[in-house]
């Protein structure tokens, strides 16, 4: 390659791209440290990043962000840069429009013009997940919401802070639309410190390196992303692929979404269609563009890990708005499924889609679910109310050399599980198991990772059980021969009743009294290759571990063990065998 | 007194040898015998010339337990748990290895046929909702046997709060056990969290057979060399531990040699006047960051020796960045250099070692920049040339960046040593400090050679050599007191605090830890005790820690040393939400007698700077080529002092000071640096 006239030092343009990065990861830092909601500071359901001047475009990105933001704030940023006015120094806007470049309600924004040396350079931006905004169910997520203003208070983009000082009288129209409100003071004066912290920073790094050294360089590395992703995308071998994937529900009507994806590879370009996709739905599993956008990308990040994220990376993406599918979602559909749910589901298409194309780097089906279960009720010993959120893990699916590992965490998320001690210390309940999910994992030359089985009991006082999660009617898909991973259950035992949600994964406000209990099992990964291909002395450990029955390894890996374990190998042959005939038939 | 300090690190087994009467020291390095690492250090000794009836404590850092973790070279163990409960250790807290990828492994160390369920039940209060089933349990313990595990875990949730069922449950295997390898949950960890607990129970069971067995061999040896004095043995927390005892809880001495470090460092840092500290220990793959804080290391219990795997006994808080200097430069797929995470290791190796690398590394750049010098490395096996050298930057580097070989080894530098900032400056931040305020503490075989750049980059006014960078573990070994930790959890609101419940837990702390320093029947000084509390505003989930006065701390002290923490860290005030005192900890330090390092220094120094000028070399800095001078290490003077550009040489470390820079060398040999403006 030859460098264009004029370039940058190639030396100069990687340490200012660590220095952005940089801005960005201590504005992660401060943000998560100080951060209230345990859905920010633990579960890490936040982002930071640089925005351009002028489109908003993504200029860098921290390490540490959520994964389902990768991109999303690049479209809230254009928002705001749209109905701005007067933008001032210290001037902090905040929204949460789902359809002004958002995801769901919970995913609150602020974002703040950045001025050098009195002028507007760029803007910086967080999202923080707070615990509630309002709406008809605690904590945003209702099952069978069928407008946007059921989830919640809707803000579009207005000044918080005025020239650095907080505006009290939109602050208090906030507080009092939303639930534990005493708390988010502390959320938003993190939010906006991390801001402030990415301000002195940045100021920093452009006063050492110059104005217009920073501004090429960004250029430059712009153009150098999109480079680095058209050299992956090149290795595709040209042709059409298709992924589909099917959402249980919309939670108000009993039937699948489809999302229908096309991927056509061109030279060193990728167009995505999804317009084949389902029609919106009246529940909460609309997704809106931004939503939409962000998904492929995450998808696309966890293909290629190691290309730098910023708007270059974008560029060879060539995604065609899906018109009249619900992953084009207009006001005022509810959306609140989206970020957590959907996202996952168009992820799930792009993998099935590129697995064809470049099995080697892919792997089949991850769990992907966030396997949200709330709990809310009223805790008579301690006399108070409380919502309990557990989400959950999955298996991931096998790849080229390895089976998938077992309860990893949703594909857009990075959060590490509440312990069940501290679940217990604060809520009236008590778990009687938290299990693998033995079976779940998809059968497979590499298998698929297990899910999670747990049951818990209610101690005291009445409590409504609400569920927003996947995978109840399709498992996680297995590739290249493999086997679905398992589905997701859910079962509610009311006064030794049993209860299975209609949608499967998806109800709400359901009752449950004490000593009612709630068991749920969440996906396995999907198998990678024939399981019939598996290595017998793997499926005989599998076995002697417990994560298959003997019965099942026959039927599903064609291996024969006998009582004690060891592997029949006669049999297997012959099971094998009798496998292979049959699909020489077909 | 005359003592031995022996470190096993992953290339040499350092050894220090500090005679206080005689002032006299006394080294070795030898090769670390990975199998049996008793052998390099009984060679240590040998080299040392030492004669080991007149020795009085022989005090040593050990890998084998780290080791074993991450070589999974561990013992078969058997866990007990509570029922419904055995996957809790395989399910982990939901991660993955890397935010990007869904592609990974994780196998937890006790397997799922050696986990094994009894009926039992405690509640978040303490409550027993299911009595202990004796009977099942003790079915179990007899499956166990019968699969050959060698070690056990008893494990059962909320023992934490109450440790009845743990307790009884210890009574029975501890009958039935056919050895002393029984770890039981909350003795070793008394906190929330049940994985953490869980995989901290799990380590230690792994590593005691293992831990034991070798210090009972390298005790063997002593003795028959004719060694009569005690042997302490390194943890993670930086201090030591009698031999007698180490084998209780051997999960303590997990990490222990970066610790070791650290330890040298602050007190060969107060030893020079310097109480504030940023340590950076580089070695060849990766480097070690840590800070101490008025004299103090910080310490963490929340370490994750590699993925998924907590041990959540305090450790001192080593943090390890991915920049050694083996990291590899490549230009990726954006035409953009990148230097590291992917190392050459020891095998191939940069370059230069001649050991078959074909790929820069950090320590090539060094060398082509005459801050290396050619004749001088260790570990080489062929001679590489220089021109060959120059021809493989060019190669690789060189020709897509359209650089020379210098310039590619400059850019190589100058990429390495803003990364390693940035890491560095992130490890501060996050634990609350702007490291400006700081000195920087250079050691390892490397870090010498980049901290006055890196010092310039993180805007760090003062450097600090210690005489014997490449020793330090071993000198930390030498200086480390005897350390106990206890943490308890309270976990209850400032405000409804007990009056008195804090004193009652932290005296119960130093009682126990008085009683374990009885039983270790080691020589030492006086007994110190750290006091800290882990806190929290109600609602958030992670924790400030909190230093305490003393034992006699009443709730309006806890609210205020929080909010105090709190306004430091954060620069946030909430008056209106309540503090939540989570856990309690207390550090029982029995000083061993203060080591004079003044031995350390060199006997014989030259009698002026010019005497000690071994010759001069061209050596590259950011502002260009420079003839500068080389000195011995050995023959500078006490007192002197110079001006950058120079480098310093010695054994096993070489100290760049650049431009602008002032070295001086203190009374115990230390390289004092003050940093000049930036450039």
């Amino acid at each position: 390659m030859t460098a264009p006239p004029n370039a940058l030092d190639p030396v100069t343009l990687a340490v200012i791209q660590n220095g952005l990065v940089q801005v960005c990861n201590e504005m992660d830092l401060a943000f998560v440290r100080a951060a209230f909601s345990p859905v920010i500071a633990e579960a890490l359901d936040r982002s930071d990043g640089i925005y351009h001047r002028d489109d908003g475009a993504l200029i860098a990105q921290g390490d540490l962000g959520l994964p389902v933001f990768v991109g999303t704030m690049q479209f809230s940023t254009q928002a705001v840069i749209e109905r701005a006015k007067g933008v001032r120094p210290g001037d902090v806007f905040i929204v949460n429009d789902p359809y002004l470049g958002g995801t769901h309600l919970m995913d609150v924004k602020f974002v703040k013009p950045f001025f050098y040396r009195g002028r507007l350079f760029a803007w910086l931006a967080n999202t923080g997940h707070w615990p509630d905004t309002g709406g008809s169910v605690p904590g945003g997520f209702s099952a069978n919401a069928t407008e946007v203003e059921q989830e919640g208070l809707r803000l579009p983009p207005v000044k918080l802070y005025k020239e650095g000082t907080l505006d009290e009288e939109i602050l208090s129209i906030i507080l009092s639309n939303i639930r534990i409100s005493d708390q988010r003071i502390g959320d938003i004066k993190a939010q906006a410190a991390a801001l402030a912290i990415g301000e002195k920073r940045f100021t920093a790094l452009l006063d050492r390196y110059g104005e217009d050294v920073v501004e090429t360089a960004i250029a430059e590395l712009r153009a150098r992303a999109a480079q680095q992703m058209r050299a992956r995308i090149s290795a595709i071998p040209d042709g059409v692929y298709t992924g589909e994937a099917y959402v249980d529900s919309d939670g108000v009507e009993d039937r699948p979404l489809k999302i229908a994806l096309e991927i056509r590879k061109a030279g060193s370009e990728l167009h995505f269609d999804l317009g084949g996709s389902s029609p919106p739905c009246r529940g909460p599993m609309n997704s809106v563009l931004a939503t939409t956008k962000s998904s492929i990308y995450l998808a696309i990040k966890h293909v290629f890990p190691e290309v730098p994220i910023n708007a270059g990376t974008f560029e060879p993406l060539h995604i065609a708005d899906p018109h009249g599918t619900f992953l084009y979602a207009q006001y005022p559909r509810p959306v609140s499924g989206c970020a957590a749910e959907v996202s996952q589901r168009i992820a799930e298409a792009v993998f099935a889609a590129l697995v064809k194309a470049i099995p080697d780097l892919l792997f089949a089906a991850p769990a992907g679910t966030s396997g949200n279960f709330a709990l809310g009720g009223y805790d008579p010993q301690r006399q108070r109310n409380y919502v309990m959120y557990l989400i959950s893990g999955g298996g991931y699916g096998g790849s080229r050399g390895l089976d998938g590992i077992a309860n990893g965490c949703s594909t857009i998320g990075i959060s590490k599980t509440t312990p069940l001690e501290v679940v217990e210390q604060y809520y009236p309940v008590l778990f009687e198991e938290y299990a693998l999910a033995e079976g779940s994992g998809g059968a497979g030359r590499q298998r698929g990772g297990f899910g999670v089985r747990y049951k818990l009991r209610l101690r005291r006082g009445e409590a409504r059980a609400s569920f927003v999660m996947d995978h109840g009617r399709f498992g996680p898909q297995g590739a290249l021969g493999g086997d679905d991973g398992g589905l997701n259950t859910v079962l509610v035992e009311q006064s030794g009743r049993a209860y299975v949600p209609p949608h499967l994964s998806k109800d709400q406000d359901i009752r449950v009294v004490p000593g009612d209990a709630v068991t749920v099992s969440t996906p396995g990964g999907g198998g990678y290759g024939p399981a019939f291909e598996r290595t017998p002395a793997l499926v005989a450990r599998d076995v002697r571990r417990g994560y298959y029955t003997t019965a099942e390894a026959a039927e599903r890996f064609g291996v024969a063990l006998d009582a004690a374990g060891e592997i029949d190998a006669a049999a297997t042959a012959r099971l094998r065998h009798a496998r292979r005939g049959t699909s020489d038939l077909r | 007194m005359r003592i031995i300090g022996v470190d096993v690190g992953g290339t040499f087994t350092d050894l220090i040898l500090l005679d206080e009467e005689r002032r006299q020291v006394r080294l070795a390095k030898v090769p670390t015998t990975l199998e049996n690492q008793a052998f390099g250090v009984l060679a240590a000794v040998k080299q040392a010339g030492a004669d080991l009836a007149g020795i009085g404590a022989v005090v040593h850092g050990t890998t084998t337990t780290t080791n074993a973790l991450l070589e999974r070279k561990i013992a078969r163990v058997g866990l007990v748990t509570t029922r419904g409960f055995r996957d809790v250790l395989e399910l982990g807290r939901r991660t993955r290895p890397k935010p990007y990828g869904l592609i990974g492994s994780f196998e937890p160390l006790i397997p799922r046929e050696l986990r094994l369920e009894v009926s039992e039940r405690v509640d978040a209060e303490g409550a027993v909702v299911e009595p202990l089933d004796e009977e099942g349990l003790r079915q179990a313990l007899a499956c166990l046997l019968a699969l050959d595990a060698e070690a056990l875990v008893i494990h059962f949730l909320h023992s934490y709060i109450n440790p009845s069922h743990e307790r009884r449950a210890a009574q029975i295997a501890r009958d039935l056990w056919p050895n002393d390898y029984v770890t039981v949950g909350h003795e070793l960890m008394s906190e929330y969290r049940e994985y953490e607990r869980g995989v901290t129970a799990a380590v230690n069971a792994a590593v005691q057979p293992v831990l034991h067995r070798y210090i009972a061999r390298l005790e063997g040896e002593l003795k028959a060399e004719g060694y009569r004095g005690d042997l302490l043995v390194m943890q993670g927390n930086g201090g030591t531990v009698s031999a007698r005892l180490v084998g209780e809880a051997p999960a303590t001495t997990v990490m222990s040699g970066p610790a070791s470090g650290v330890i040298a460092a602050a007190y060969t840092a107060r030893a020079a006047g310097f109480a504030n500290l940023i340590t950076y220990d580089m070695g060849g793959t990766s480097s070690d960051v840590a800070l101490i804080q008025d004299g103090v290391p910080l310490v963490s219990s929340e370490i994750e020796l590699e993925y998924a795997m907590p041990i959540h006994v305090p450790m001192v808080d080593v943090h390890t960045i991915g920049a050694g200097g083996g990291s590899l430069a490549r230009i990726d797929a954006a035409g953009m250099l990148r230097v590291g995470p992917e190392s050459a290791g020891a095998r191939p190796g940069p370059i230069c070692f001649g050991r078959g690398g074909s790929e820069p590394t950090i320590t090539d750049a060094n060398l082509l920049l005459g801050r290396l010098d050619p004749g001088r490395l260790l570990s080489v096996a062929h001679a590489v040339s220089l021109d060959r050298l120059r021809a493989r930057l060019v190669e690789t580097i060189g020709a897509p960046l359209g650089l020379d070989a210098e310039q590619s080894a400059a850019a190589i530098l100058r990429i390495a040593n803003d990364k390693m900032a940035g890491a560095i400056r992130m490890v501060s931040l996050a634990r609350g400090h702007d490291p400006r305020d700081f000195a920087l503490f250079a050691f390892g075989g490397a870090g010498p050679l980049h901290a006055a750049a890196l010092a310039r980059e993180l805007g760090i006014p003062r450097l600090l050599i210690p005489m014997r960078p490449g020793l330090t573990n071993a000198l930390g070994c030498v200086v480390a007191d005897l350390r106990h930790d206890y943490v308890r959890t309270v976990n209850r609101p400032v405000a409804q605090l007990p009056e008195g419940l804090a004193r009652e837990v932290l005296s119960a702390q130093i009682a126990e830890g008085e009683r374990t320093l009885a039983r270790e029947r080691a020589e030492v000084e006086d007994i110190r005790l750290l006091h800290r509390a882990d806190m929290q505003f109600q609602g958030q989930s992670h924790l400030l820690s909190v230093e305490l006065p003393g034992v006699a701390v009443t709730r309006e002290e806890l609210q205020r040393l929080f909010e105090q923490a709190y306004w430091q860290r954060f620069g946030v005030a909430l008056p209106e939400i309540r503090a939540v005192l989570v856990n309690l900890h207390t550090a029982v330090i029995g000083r061993r007698r203060p080591v004079d390092l003044a031995a350390l220094a060199p006997a014989e120094p030259a009698a002026s700077l010019d005497a000690a000028q071994s010759g001069a070399r061209r050596v590259w800095f950011a502002s260009g080529w420079r003839e500068t001078p080389v000195y011995r290490r050995e023959a500078l003077p006490l007192g002197a002092e110079f001006a950058g550009p120079a480098v310093i040489e010695q054994l096993d470390a070489t100290t760049i000071i650049e431009p602008g820079d002032r070295a001086a060398v203190d009374p115990i040999g230390n390289l004092v640096v003050a940093i000049g403006g930036s450039g």
